[in-house]
């Protein structure tokens, strides 16, 4: 099974032989400079006094552990530690087995901020995979700025930012929205649409873009746009405001404990899919555990992954994810995406020869990094640090899983998007 | 206005008007628990959200239960939820009020914070025990959907089923308050403590009893708010600024206070919200509130009672 | 001379706790500590700016804020809004549609800086604006509630209630604000590096000094005829006005003074952290301030100092091992404040500090009268 998820991955051929080389390694470390095997000695591969020694890389995670976020980032913080176990047993990188070390970020910024530096400086990580929402990623981001660390960034985001410490691994936000309005309008002949969101960044930043490619591109009308404070758990009234402007599209970014409450009451005011076309860019199957199914059934969400995805990769990667989970575990975009991340990163080392974060940012922005046994099926890093992915439609079933009707090309990430900001 | 039949503006117009009263029945069983607490001991228990919560936990205790062995009971289940929570989160409350709230009555601002800490470990508790995600019980069908009682109106059917609740618990507390001689012993001892503890009434007895039937009440509206909201470990934080607000804006010790800025509170927010966007209707309504409480301190409805 | 030790610092035991504070925070923590633990330090310590200011507001007036994280966001906004300007200069920002204003307020539409924007790219009105905003926020608040002798549970609720209101305008109002993630990527002030481990360091003793300072003001405060009174009105209230004194405005003159104090934490915060976001304004921290001032001792200035580092350091430790048990633990530990110690850490040292000093007088006298720094908080109390 590891087989099949390594597969395809450019520098993993024989596993077994290169940790015997790796051992090697450590029985005569002088005899590197004999310089035959790909395991090479310290002081190539690590010029920068990272956590590196001849058996072992250490890497951070990041994410919140308690606090309101916890709920969400669970599942992104699982799909790191199955994709490092998995590098692990197929032999590591550069012959190095990792180590983990983990900090809470506690859904409080600074401590983001605070627990990202102490990785850095004092345990001198060779990258960090974490972060969750927009706030955190700002928080820490000067920190990896001004350390020189890499950070790999799980969630779909509002686009806008590209730094060379970071890498992208959910999608910015014209890739995740554009093609799925697309769809709408095609699809089901959809003109007038009706935005609602939590009232923060990402929502407010997706819904300007829905707007302009909504009027500019396919010649619709917002026919309103809304916003609901972070934690709002009435709708009544909103919904009445719908109802009166009986659009063909009700397009929703609504958050947290905020969305169930919102799709309960929708559900309750008999706007059902039956009647009206519903579509979210914030529910993953995390969010429809907390939801429930029967009040999401016939609404679509876009994403890029889906766990119901039918394909080789993924079908190993959900029977993994359960191994190590438990069977009851449900896989949403983040967590699909945060699993990409320790598997790019290795592709990068591997392909630089080294973990110097210079070399591996080098290495990473030549475009030609690929995963070909992502779960969402083929992703590439692209030079701006996005990955080329593709965007679906999936229509929520009652048993909260999703049934992909819309699969897009593979899109090319463009976050500081012309005519869109 | 153009473009829209008189029947449609009508069928928005009563939709709208029952949204308002759904929300003064949301708000209302909010409060009622809080307000007979702080009328009583003149206490704001910062758990309270987290009772709620109690009660939501309990209710998805039970359609886990239910679904798992009895799931021909599913459609009923939901009763024996509200019950039961009532009665689980009455007895956390006398529990708390045994173990911590009784030390503290001479100091209302501590009890203020004790029971902030009391929250915080509750919600880890939750976390402990059911898991950080937000869980979902499974409704009985009768509370899905909507009522129409024409082509154009749709009456939430679970808004509706709170409203009725909130009817019922409502007046069960006005019952027990001012026609049972539990009552009488209550507002006696609120009145005045010495006096009444000097003529046989055991204070400290009310005290536990009445701190219970507020988180016992707690305990329903969170069994109840699993139909319109999340449960989650941290649900309870989103009601509490909500619901203190209700309870300081009605006035000490005066449940049609309670019942009065409930109403007031829910109309102003419901309507603000329909003619402005964005989350300037919340801002535009605690603000009012705020400064409403400024210029009238002691709230709506003035408690004339000597502590 | 006997003015200044006597007023400022509360005679020789209030000296001795003094200089045992100013030795810990401008000496020991130095040498012992890395840049890193001394920057999260110094990042405590900008907490334990409010946690002193609700020791003269709670402790001795009597008026539990629940809001303090206000002016604490007020402060720090100020600060991060200077710096964010600067940061902001048209060719920092040369790819935005327009350069010159800061990236948040280009990715919504905004066109031009608002104009309440404008005064703080002047450093001196910033500074200026920090200790005066925050306190004519203060001055309205406290005019309209205490002049109605609106006090206790109302006014903690109320306060709560404000600060949650300025959140939620905060995060609403992102093209102005920054929104839910604040103010971000602040790097130089004037010029200078504030990045750099040379600048936390040197923000790190501004820090402590003005820290410092505000304990003396503090005392001297408290020990002034005023000082008394808030005493007097804190137990008993009606006799102090029945005695002719405007108990409202000697309530309103300490809630904008310690409003001042936690906006010069603020400040300090963002210029040691590098940006200020609406989650110091809301609920949760402001509560937080309040039990570091409470596990101190919500009698003792200096006590909220070291409560504040305490809570802070088992925070930061204890999640690093144990993230699960940190909430019971807090909430635990509010618990136990309130039930056990309402005296605090402070209360600890009264009631049992003499043990330790005892045994450290019979080993020799190796200081001169090592028993006084206990008495830092009795001294206060007079």
């Amino acid at each position: 099974m590891n087989s099949m998820i390594t597969k395809g991955l450019p520098s993993i051929k024989l596993p077994a032989l290169k940790k015997a080389l790796s051992i090697a390694a450590i029985a005569s470390a002088c005899s590197m400079a004999l310089g035959l095997s790909s395991t090479v000695a310290m002081a190539e591969v690590n010029t920068t006094g990272l956590a590196v020694t001849d058996t072992e890389v250490t890497v951070g995670i990041l994410h919140s552990l308690t606090g309101t976020m916890a709920i969400s980032e669970t599942g992104a913080q699982e799909a790191e530690k199955l994709a490092i176990k998995q590098i692990n047993e197929s032999g590591g990188i550069l012959g190095r087995q990792i180590k983990i070390i983990q900090e809470d970020g506690a859904s409080d910024w600074p401590t983001f901020a605070e627990k990202s530096k102490k990785l850095l400086v004092k345990d001198k990580v060779a990258a960090v995979f974490g972060a969750w929402t927009s706030a955190s990623r700002k928080a820490v981001l000067p920190v990896f700025e001004k350390e020189n660390g890499l950070l790999y960034y799980p969630t779909f985001y509002e686009g806008l930012e590209q730094s060379k410490n970071v890498i992208y691994t959910g999608q910015e936000a014209t890739q995740q929205i554009l093609d799925g309005l697309n769809w709408v309008a095609k699809e089901k002949k959809a003109k007038t649409f009706y935005l609602i969101g939590s009232d923060y960044i990402w929502p407010r930043t997706s819904m300007k873009i829905a707007r302009k490619h909504i009027e500019n591109v396919l010649g619709g009308k917002v026919v309103g746009e809304e916003y609901k404070p972070l934690g709002n758990t009435q709708f009544g009234s909103v919904i009445n405001k719908i109802r009166l402007k009986k659009p063909d599209v009700i397009y929703a970014a609504v958050v947290g404990g905020s969305n169930v409450a919102w799709f309960k009451q929708l559900k309750a005011a008999g706007i059902t899919a039956d009647k009206q076309t519903l579509l979210t860019i914030s529910v993953t199957e995390d969010e429809v555990l907390g939801i429930g199914g029967e009040n999401l059934e016939g609404f679509y969400s876009i994403m890029k992954y889906f766990q119901s995805q039918d394909n080789e990769n993924n079908k190993a990667f959900v029977a993994a994810f359960k191994e190590m989970w438990g069977d009851d575990s449900v896989i949403g975009d983040v967590t699909q995406a945060a699993y990409l991340g320790p598997w790019l990163w290795k592709a990068a080392v591997e392909k630089a020869g080294s973990f110097d974060v210079d070399k591996v940012v080098a290495a990473s922005e030549e475009g030609d990094i690929e995963l070909t046994t992502a779960p969402e099926g083929y992703v590439k890093l692209h030079p701006n640090h996005h990955l080329w992915s593709k965007a679906r439609v999936g229509k929520w079933n009652k048993d909260g899983q999703a049934t992909v009707v819309y699969t897009s090309e593979l899109i090319e990430p463009d976050p500081f998007p012309a005519g869109y900001q | 206005m153009g473009g829209y039949t008189y029947n449609e503006l009508g069928a928005i117009f009563a939709m709208q008007g029952f949204a308002g009263i759904s929300l003064f029945s949301v708000l209302l069983l909010m409060a009622l628990g809080l307000a007979i607490i702080f009328g009583q001991m003149g206490v704001i228990n910062m758990a309270h959200g987290e009772f709620m919560a109690v009660g939501a936990y309990t209710t998805y205790f039970l359609s886990t239960l239910t679904e798992t062995y009895f799931p021909g009971f599913m459609p009923y289940y939901f009763l024996f939820a509200i019950v039961l929570a009532f009665f689980v989160a009455g007895a956390l409350g006398y529990f708390a009020e045994y173990a911590l709230i009784r030390h503290l009555y001479k100091r209302p601002l501590d009890t203020l914070l004790a029971t902030w800490g009391l929250s915080l470990i509750m919600q880890q508790t939750f976390r402990s025990v059911f898991g950080a995600r937000e869980v979902s019980p499974g409704l009985p069908d009768w509370l899905l959907g909507s009522y129409q009682p024409t082509e154009m109106i749709d009456i939430p059917l679970n808004g509706m089923f709170v409203l009725a609740l909130t009817g019922l618990v409502t007046f069960g507390v006005f019952y027990l308050m001012f026609k049972s001689s539990w009552g009488l012993h209550v507002r006696a001892t609120t009145q005045n403590r010495l006096m009444s503890g000097a003529v046989g009434i055991n204070t400290k007895k009310v005290d536990r009893y009445t701190f219970a039937l507020g988180c016992g009440i707690a305990g329903i509206a969170g069994a109840a708010f699993t139909t319109i909201a999340s449960t989650g470990p941290t649900t309870g934080t989103l009601y509490i600024v909500d619901t203190f607000m209700v309870v300081v804006f009605g006035g000490a010790a005066s449940l049609l206070g309670t019942i009065a800025s409930a109403f007031s509170i829910a109309q102003a927010q419901s309507i603000l919200e329909f003619f402005i966007s964005g989350s300037m209707a919340k801002v535009f309504t605690l603000l009012t509130l705020v400064i409403i409480l400024m210029f009238k301190p002691e709230g709506l409805f003035a408690s004339k009672v000597r502590r | 001379m006997s003015f200044a030790y006597d007023k400022l610092m509360g005679g020789k035991n209030g000296l001795t706790g003094f200089i045992i504070l100013a030795i810990l925070i401008l000496i020991v923590f130095p040498l012992l500590l890395d840049s890193f633990r001394l920057n999260l330090v110094g990042k405590y310590l900008t907490y334990a700016f409010a946690a002193v200011s609700l020791v003269l507001l709670w402790g001795y007036g009597g008026t539990l804020s629940l809001g303090q994280g206000i002016f604490f966001g007020l402060g720090g906004y100020a600060m991060a809004m200077f710096l964010k300007l600067e940061a902001s200069s048209p060719e920092n920002t040369a790819i935005q549609s327009t350069p010159g204003i800061p990236d948040f307020m280009d990715w919504n539409q905004l066109t031009e800086l608002p104009w309440f924007w404008e005064p703080f790219s002047s450093f001196t009105f910033t500074l200026v604006a920090i200790l005066v905003i925050p306190a004519l926020f203060a001055y309205i608040i406290g005019s309209a509630m205490f002049k109605r002798r609106v006090g206790g549970v109302y006014f903690a609720i109320i306060t709560q209630v404000i600060a949650v209101i300025l959140t939620v305008l905060i995060v609403g109002q992102q093209g102005f604000t920054g929104g839910i993630n604040g103010i971000t990527d602040l790097r130089t002030l004037n010029g200078w590096d504030i990045t750099s481990d040379s600048a936390k360091n040197i923000f790190y003793y501004v820090n402590c000094f003005l820290l410092l300072g505000v304990i003396i003001a503090s005392r001297y405060i408290l020990t002034s005829k005023f000082g008394r009174l808030l005493l007097a009105m804190r137990d008993k209230e009606d006799r102090v006005r029945f005695s002719g004194y405007d108990v409202a405005n000697f309530k309103i003159f300490i809630f904008c003074f310690a409003a001042t104090i936690s906006a010069i934490g603020g400040a300090m915060f963002t210029l040691q952290v590098g940006f200020m976001s609406p989650s110091f304004v809301g609920i949760v921290p402001s509560i937080e301030m309040v039990i570091f001032a409470a596990v101190g001792g919500r009698m003792s200035l200096i006590g909220a100092v070291y409560g504040t580092l305490l809570i802070n350091f088992g925070k930061t430790a204890f999640s690093e091992s144990f993230p699960e048990l940190w909430l019971f633990l807090m909430g635990g530990l509010f618990i136990a404040v309130v039930m056990f110690f309402p005296n605090g850490l402070a209360g600890l040292w009264q009631d049992y500090g003499h043990y330790i000093t005892d045994r450290f007088k019979s080993v020799k006298n190796l200081f001169v009268k090592p028993a006084s720094a206990t008495k830092a908080t009795t001294v206060e109390n007079s």
